[in-house]
């Protein structure tokens, strides 16, 4: 097999900050040398685990007859809740996620045993060999279920501001609706995995698939009772996380960690991909009512709006993706009059957990929904009825969380992109195509973004990170951050690179590691580089400051008359080569490592009222996205998309424009094509890539731009820059609200009633609605 | 009788002798090989992660000048190691030269920014790489087409589209080193049966081979692409029995054009097949452009779409309204029926033990006669119907004296609508004839409800496509499918 390095690409610029600098590992990526954890070299003895899991969503356990499964060739181990030495549970927020059921289960693939085998193939087909007999009990699948059953994972929470009811009465318009928008699985390409291998005395390494290798720690320590600082949990990289692996790769590594530990032999659970869809968490599917009072120019005057999630069978993060919900039911509109009422619902399905934007998206759909739907009973552009909704200026300046937007832009984002994208006049182009065209209709829509950056829940602002120069003058960068595509490892390392004043190529980025940097937040928030670009900074500005105070005392100069860049310091008529500095400054016995710390300042927020300033800033963006449907079959087809995305002073424009496009991808499939479907016995019937479609090559337009705002952050981040994980997903709005116009053009009047996913079915039957004239 | 499998890697010949028949290549590879580029990420064929590429000797066979290779991207994770017999065998670790210098589309990749987490890549280079070896300069459609079959969850494709435009055709090494694979593949050829892991599994040469061996073992588990039956071993873990794996016998994927009709070997894959049927009748070319994916349409063959009794096999609704026929042979006797008549009931036919099916006969066009086909499914590419039509109508001086309304996805089997095409019989094909059919479609099916689609949404749909099909008739034309690709603002619709 070829191991060998591929060739060395092309020269590195120096600074590298704000440089289009590609993925570091996309030479290794290309040559499918890009290491894995299931393409690690397997250490003798390795055993293969696979889960029996619960056939029903909601059952006491009977009997559980495993003889089958331990006579089953090649089995070695098997293990239930009785061979767990700690605590039976990985819940990273409240202990309610048990490892393995133990009398009843609540949600169909809920992890019942482990078996371990000597091959993957014996393992798999071993567990499916249990004999387990239920009494069913009444299970609650629907958010209709949760509500008709009064079954709450959390209690409700609600913020409210000024006389939202006194006001909706007294509006010169009003109006309620409803909407339903599904959950999303991740479909991260690589599954769930971990391997773990014993150590000496009780330690245990794990190899594992995680955004929060520390949560991991933390979690397999408890299972396994031991205390933290015998584990250690490594992540090179995942192939995709999407917030699929902030919690759930726990159980996975916990599992792994108990099979090693009690046979002594290093054991790998790599989840086949049909099993991983049924057993972990997706993005919380939503049902959103609301009643609006607003004005003749669709100014929103009151809004009474609800929110129902379902949070599936635990509380896993479920609360904070909830808070984040009614944190972003405001996007970019002043909202005078509001009471926004949220409802976290326990049903018996898998618990749902992170996805990118965390709640978010769902109340930016819902909002958006209530302005299409102010802009369609009025008959007016509903680009027109967003734009007198945004923030500005004194007096509408204050969000319903009573955080004052300071850094407002979506105003100047919208004029620009409706120039540049030529909005009104493809809207005008649009609606003649319209009038000629009987099966197929085209709309177009501009929706904008605005994103609150920093985890709401503010203790895990803070990050660490460790950096050691060699002698040689080579650096190793570690942090607390992972690597899961989105290229933190090469912004970080840009930052580093730019501190020394070298090469790119002389800073070396090694696995995130828990016995590098402790005690870590998850990468997550998409705050990765703001958090771990500026620890990583710090600590590469200690080691600087040594190396200093060290020459600028040899050559009798203040420190800060040096310079570091272009590999080498220099202080008037003196200079020498960075390395030199280096080895220069280890003989004269300076410390060449140091570990840097940050913790993002001004947030503060009360997390049961939720009042305060939940967020250090907002990242903003505006997309226009136009569509064709088949008004006879209900297909889409996505035309073309206009986006500018604001992304601060960024760090790497390549890697940013990377996280935009992929992400509008991916928040266009949640909205068009992905759909959850769940049977009434509770059993996902969408649990592969044959059922569960996410969007492919083709359903991307070949006009795609994507132009990032290049203006610096009001806030000191690093080098000025936003967060870019999240906040394009968000764009995608834009596409559904598209298909909405298009269906306004098949006939009829008011707002179009459509559910996401926006799928043929439920374009097609919104066709009819308003065509018949129950849509109005 | 041959008793191992032979192929070509890296310009050497593999010998396979003690691999189980059902063992998949993809494990084959990372497992028994230790070669972990390729990667799996569903273990069904449909996330292409999983993609290598294989190189089939074809042209004038005998004939060095008139010889080369076709190399065509197919899925790992669902391909049984006795597949490999007679070919070439490229994955990604073989893609750079041994001084590590990148071929051209792993460096269209990196300066393209192609890859994120990278994990879906390996199995894109391998894509682009059959796209490389295929097409000098292929437009927007074609790379569409070429990477349908493959998912990355990172990138929104854009930067993957910019790579496969800008990989170019300069010579690589395989087509330097042509002549030497070519003459390797001469000599693991093979006309004789092979017997595979003591007889577990046969891969006969020929057609009359496959007869006889059939006779001797009817219960056999008959294998053409896999596409199918390799997730009954990797979903379903179950024990096939006797294999006889028939994607090696060329004289079964013969395709021939004579006597007005098309006549496809049952073992030709749909690829071969498509090349031929899609210029005759262009609907059909588009139903094949997004049957499967061209890792799918590489390996599966029309004839095991047919002979596994599926009720959503895309092609069968079509087929069927054109009147295409079956033969099915067994031992030396051989029978022809209507395909319609195959389907008995939910994955039921009308196979006799020892009996296959040895070829599909397609009608050509013919002035009197109307075809279209329509497919309705929540992703464009790639996925599995929800509704599938075929319809055919004949007419006579404007007046229908044959209908045939076929459709896929309404019933447990693919399934002619009697009442609905009894009602267009004697009139000519205007809206309100159409309208009748289409409100009579209730009558003919009864549809189920699944994650694909309601069952009112079913019988409205489809009852749609009728209309739809009317109203294509009518001069001038206007557009009324969605596009298959949006090229440009306007220019799509």
């Amino acid at each position: 097999m070829s191991a060998r390095p591929p060739r060395s690409p092309a020269a590195v610029p120096f600074p590298a900050a704000h440089q289009p600098i590609r993925h570091d590992s996309a030479p290794l990526h290309v040559a499918g040398t890009a290491r894995y954890v299931d393409d690690m070299p397997e250490p003798p003895g390795l055993l293969h685990v696979a889960l029996g899991q619960s056939a029903k969503a909601h059952a006491r356990i009977l009997s559980m007859d495993l003889s089958a499964v331990r006579a089953y060739p090649g089995v070695v181990a098997v293990l239930t809740s009785v061979d767990i030495p700690g605590v039976n549970d990985v819940g990273p927020v409240v202990a309610d996620d048990p490892i393995f059921a133990e009398n009843l289960v609540e949600y169909v693939g809920q992890s019942l045993f482990a078996v371990a085998a000597t091959t993957r193939i014996a393992a798999r087909a071993a567990a499916r060999l249990a004999k387990v007999t239920y009494e069913e009990l009444p299970a609650v699948i629907s958010i209709a279920d949760a509500r008709a059953a009064d079954s709450h994972i959390l209690p409700p929470k609600r913020v409210e501001r000024g006389d939202p009811l006194g006001t909706l009465s007294t509006s010169p318009h009003r109006m309620s609706g409803h909407l339903a928008m599904g959950g999303q699985d991740h479909f991260y390409l690589e599954g769930q995995i971990s391997m773990a291998i014993p150590g000496e005395d009780g330690d245990m390494h794990i190899l594992c698939s995680t955004q929060h290798p520390s949560e991991v720690q933390h979690l397999v320590a408890r299972a396994l009772g031991r205390p933290d600082n015998h584990v250690v949990v490594e992540v090179r990289r995942m192939g995709g996380g999407f917030g699929g692996k902030e919690t759930q790769a726990s159980l996975f590594a916990a599992v792994a960690a108990l099979v090693a530990d009690r046979t002594g032999r290093p054991a790998k659970l790599r989840l086949d991909r049909d099993d991983d869809m049924v057993m972990t968490g997706k993005r919380h599917d939503f049902e959103v009512a609301y009643d609006v009072g607003f004005d003749a120019d669709g100014r929103i005057l009151a809004l009474d709006m609800t929110l129902e999630s379902r949070c599936g069978m635990s509380t896993d993060l479920s609360g904070a993706i909830n808070d984040r919900t009614i944190f972003h039911a405001d996007n970019c509109y002043y909202l005078p009059h509001i009471r926004i009422t949220s409802y976290r619902y326990k049903t018996h399905t898998v618990s749902n957990t992170a996805f990118r934007g965390f709640g978010g998206p769902q109340g930016m759909l819902a909002i958006e929904g209530v302005v299409d739907d102010i802009a369609h009973h009025l008959g007016l552009d509903p680009l027109a009825v967003r734009r007198v909704n945004l923030y500005g200026g004194p007096g509408r300046d204050l969000t319903p969380y009573g955080m004052k937007v300071e850094d407002f832009i979506a105003d100047s984002l919208l004029d620009r992109l409706s120039t540049t994208a030529q909005y009104q006049a493809r809207r005008t182009a649009i609606a003649a195509f319209n009038a000629a065209s009987p099966v197929l209709k085209r709309g177009i829509a501009l929706t904008p973004v605005k994103f609150g950056i920093s985890f709401t829940t503010s203790f895990l602002n803070q990050a660490g990170a460790l950096i050691q120069v060699y002698t040689d003058g080579s650096v190793l960068l570690n942090h607390g951050g992972t690597e899961m595509g989105q290229g933190l490892y090469t912004k970080v390392a840009q930052v580093v690179a730019d501190v020394f004043g070298i090469g790119l190529d002389r800073v070396r980025i090694t696995s995130t590691r828990t016995d590098k940097v402790p005690n870590t937040s998850a990468t997550a928030a998409s705050a990765g580089a703001d958090l771990n670009g500026m620890a990583s900074f710090n600590a590469a500005r200690a080691i600087r400051d040594r190396l200093s105070a060290f020459i600028a005392a040899r050559w009798g100069v203040e420190p800060t008359a040096l310079s570091f860049a272009h590999s080498k310091v220099t202080a008037g008529d003196h200079a020498m080569a960075f390395d030199d500095l280096v080895r220069q400054a280890y003989l004269a016995r300076v410390s060449l490592s140091a570990t840097g710390f940050y913790a993002t300042p001004k947030i503060d927020v009360d997390k049961e009222t939720l009042i305060g300033r939940p967020f250090y800033y907002f990242a903003y963006g505006a997309a226009v996205s136009e569509v064709v449907i088949d008004t006879l079959t209900g297909e889409t087809k996505l035309l073309a998309v206009d986006i500018l995305h604001d992304c601060g002073s960024s760090l790497n424009p390549v890697l940013d424009r990377g996280q935009v496009e992929g992400a509008y991808v991916q928040g266009m499939g949640w909205l068009t094509m992905e759909e959850l479907v769940f049977d009434a016995g509770g059993r996902l019937r969408t649990h592969a890539p044959s059922t569960y479609k996410i969007p492919g090559c083709g359903d991307i337009p070949d006009h795609f731009k994507v132009d990032l705002l290049n203006q610096p952050n009001l806030e000191d981040t690093i080098h000025r820059s936003k967060a870019v994980g999240e906040p394009p997903f968000m764009l995608a709005i834009s596409a559904y609200h598209a298909i909405k116009a298009a269906v306004a053009a098949a006939g009829g009047s008011g707002p179009v009633k459509l559910n996401a996913p926006a799928t043929p079915e439920r374009v097609l039957m919104a066709v009819r609605a308003r065509q018949s004239g129950a849509g109005a | 009788m041959a008793d191992c499998v032979r192929f070509v890697h890296q310009g050497q010949v593999v010998t396979l002798s003690d691999v189980p028949p059902t063992r998949t290549v993809l494990d084959y590879l990372r497992e028994d090989r230790g070669r972990r580029g390729t990667k799996e990420g569903c273990n069904e064929g449909d996330c292409g992660a999983c993609t290598i590429v294989l190189g089939t000797r074809v042209g004038v066979l005998g004939m060095a000048e008139a010889e080369s290779i076709q190399y065509r991207a197919v899925n790992a994770c669902i391909l049984f190691v006795t597949a490999l017999d007679g070919k070439e065998l490229v994955t990604v670790e073989d893609l750079s030269s041994s001084d590590g210098t990148l071929h051209p589309i792993q460096q269209a990749m990196v300066d393209h920014h192609g890859s994120q987490c990278g994990f879906c890549t390996p199995g894109f280079l391998m894509s682009l790489f059959a796209l490389y070896h295929t097409d000098a300069n292929p437009d927007r459609t074609r790379i569409d087409a070429a990477l349908a079959g493959n998912l990355c969850r990172c990138t929104g494709y854009r930067p993957i589209v910019d790579a496969a435009r800008a990989m170019g055709r300069a010579p690589d090494t395989y087509t330097a080193q042509m002549t030497e694979t070519l003459a390797l593949l001469s000599s693991i050829g093979r006309s004789e049966t092979l017997s595979h892991h003591g007889g577990a599994a046969f891969a006969p040469a020929t057609s009359d081979q496959l007869a006889d061996l059939l006779l001797a073992h009817p219960n056999a588990t008959i294998v053409a692409g896999g596409t199918d039956v390799g997730l009954w071993v990797t979903k379903q873990m179950r024990d096939l029995g006797t294999i006889i794996h028939i994607g090696g016998i060329r004289d079964l994927a013969a395709i021939t054009h004579a006597n007005g009709q098309i006549t496809i070997g049952a073992a030709a894959t749909v690829t071969d097949a498509a090349e031929i049927l899609a210029p005759l009748y262009p609907d059909l070319g588009d139903l094949f452009r997004r049957y499967g994916s061209e890792q799918v349409r590489n390996s599966a063959t029309l004839g095991g779409n047919i002979a596994n009794g599926s009720p959503i096999g895309d092609s069968m609704p079509a087929l069927i309204a054109l009147g295409a026929t079956l033969v099915l042979r067994r031992g030396g006797v051989t029978r022809e029926m209507p395909l319609e008549d195959f389907f008995l009931d939910y994955r039921k036919t009308a196979l006799q033990p020892g009996e296959f099916v040895a070829a599909i006969r397609v009608p050509e066009p013919s002035a009197d006669r109307l075809f279209a086909c329509y497919k309705i499914s929540k992703r464009f590419d790639q996925d599995i119907s929800a509704i599938m039509a075929g319809f055919g109508l004949t007419l006579s001086d404007g007046i229908v004296t044959e209908a045939r309304l076929a459709f896929g996805g309404m019933a447990g089997t693919p399934r002619r609508a009697g009442t609905a095409e009894a009602t267009l019989i004697g009139r000519p094909f205007d809206a309100a004839a159409a309208k009748a059919a289409a409100a009579a479609l209730p009558q003919d099916f009864q549809p189920l409800t699944d994650m694909r689609a309601s069952a009112e949404y079913r019988l409205v749909a489809a009852g749609n496509l009728i209309l739809k099909w009317q109203m294509e008739q009518a001069l001038p034309p206007t557009a009324t499918r969605v596009p298959a690709f949006a090229r440009a603002i306007g220019g799509a619709a």
